[in-house]
């Protein structure tokens, strides 16, 4: 019972930031009006991926040191539930975006960018798929997974930033300033986003689990 | 004069028909995510069980 703590403390803040995002108070704003409560529930997709992401590129760089194929599990694991939460997140948006911009895909940098990455990603799984020998996948998936990062995070992070974006935080527009206010943002988000991460990890030591246990049964 | 009764809201003392009935929904999403939870939960020991049983299996 002693390593399930963390499980039940993420199925905790689901339900609480799931039950405070609905019954909170929020800023009232002309467009938004309630639907910045997606800030809840579409955001933490966000950081979630982004933490799994990067929890998967110090797996592919410890494979890459010691060789050791259980990391490569690890990796591969923690970059597919984050490329879940990324498409998610990105479903989310598309229906906040239809009823706050009035387009589910306008032509948004940051919109462009996601939508690189996870393609970018997903041939991190197309090229893990077309090799039999386990060492060589491994090696160059390890590799290929610090390009992919590497092209992630500017893309989302730097290149929005640098034109104009409807998200906030980008193109002069102030990030979580503006519309979330301290207490939506200390009480509901935060909660919320760690409660994401963890069921993230979670989901990933799921998968890591099963697959070690196919690679007993097989050996 | 009968007619007007039926303007005045049925008062029903009730939170869950408070607020445009919101409680009722969030009142089902939760108990959607405590389902999907405990699911995930048994998942999880079914996982720790078939851990354990290829590890015995596996020692001799």
């Amino acid at each position: 019972m002693k390593k399930y703590w963390w499980k039940f403390l993420g199925a905790a803040l689901l339900l609480y930031s799931v039950i405070f995002g609905f019954l909170g108070e929020v800023p009232r704003k002309e467009i938004l009006n309630e639907t910045i409560r997606m800030t809840y529930f579409h955001v933490p997709m966000w950081f979630s991926m982004m933490s799994l992401m990067i929890t998967s590129l110090v797996f592919s760089i410890r494979y890459l040191r010691k060789g050791n194929i259980v990391f490569d599990t690890y990796a591969a694991s923690f970059a597919a539930v984050s490329v879940f939460l990324g498409l998610l997140g990105f479903i989310t948006g598309m229906l906040w975006g239809k009823y706050t911009w009035g387009d589910p895909l306008p032509k948004d940098p940051k919109l462009i960018a996601v939508e690189v990455g996870l393609l970018i990603y997903s041939a991190y799984f197309i090229l893990r798929g077309s090799f039999e020998d386990e060492q060589k996948k491994a090696r160059l998936s390890a590799v290929y997974n610090i390009f992919a990062f590497a092209s992630f995070m500017p893309l989302v992070w730097i290149l929005p930033r640098l034109t104009d974006s409807l998200h906030p935080g980008n193109g002069g527009n102030p990030a979580f300033g503006s519309d979330m206010d301290a207490n939506m943002r200390f009480f509901v988000f935060y909660p919320a986003v760690i409660a994401w991460i963890i069921i993230g990890t979670w989901l990933a030591t799921l998968r890591i689990r099963l697959k070690l246990i196919q690679d007993r049964i097989n050996e | 004069m009968k007619f007007l009764n039926l303007l005045q809201p049925a008062e029903m003392a009730d939170i869950m028909r408070a607020d445009g009935k919101i409680y009722v929904v969030v009142a089902g999403l939760v108990i959607l995510l405590v389902g999907v939870l405990v699911y995930l939960f048994s998942l999880d020991r079914k996982i720790s069980k078939l851990e354990k049983e290829v590890e015995n299996t596996k020692k001799p």
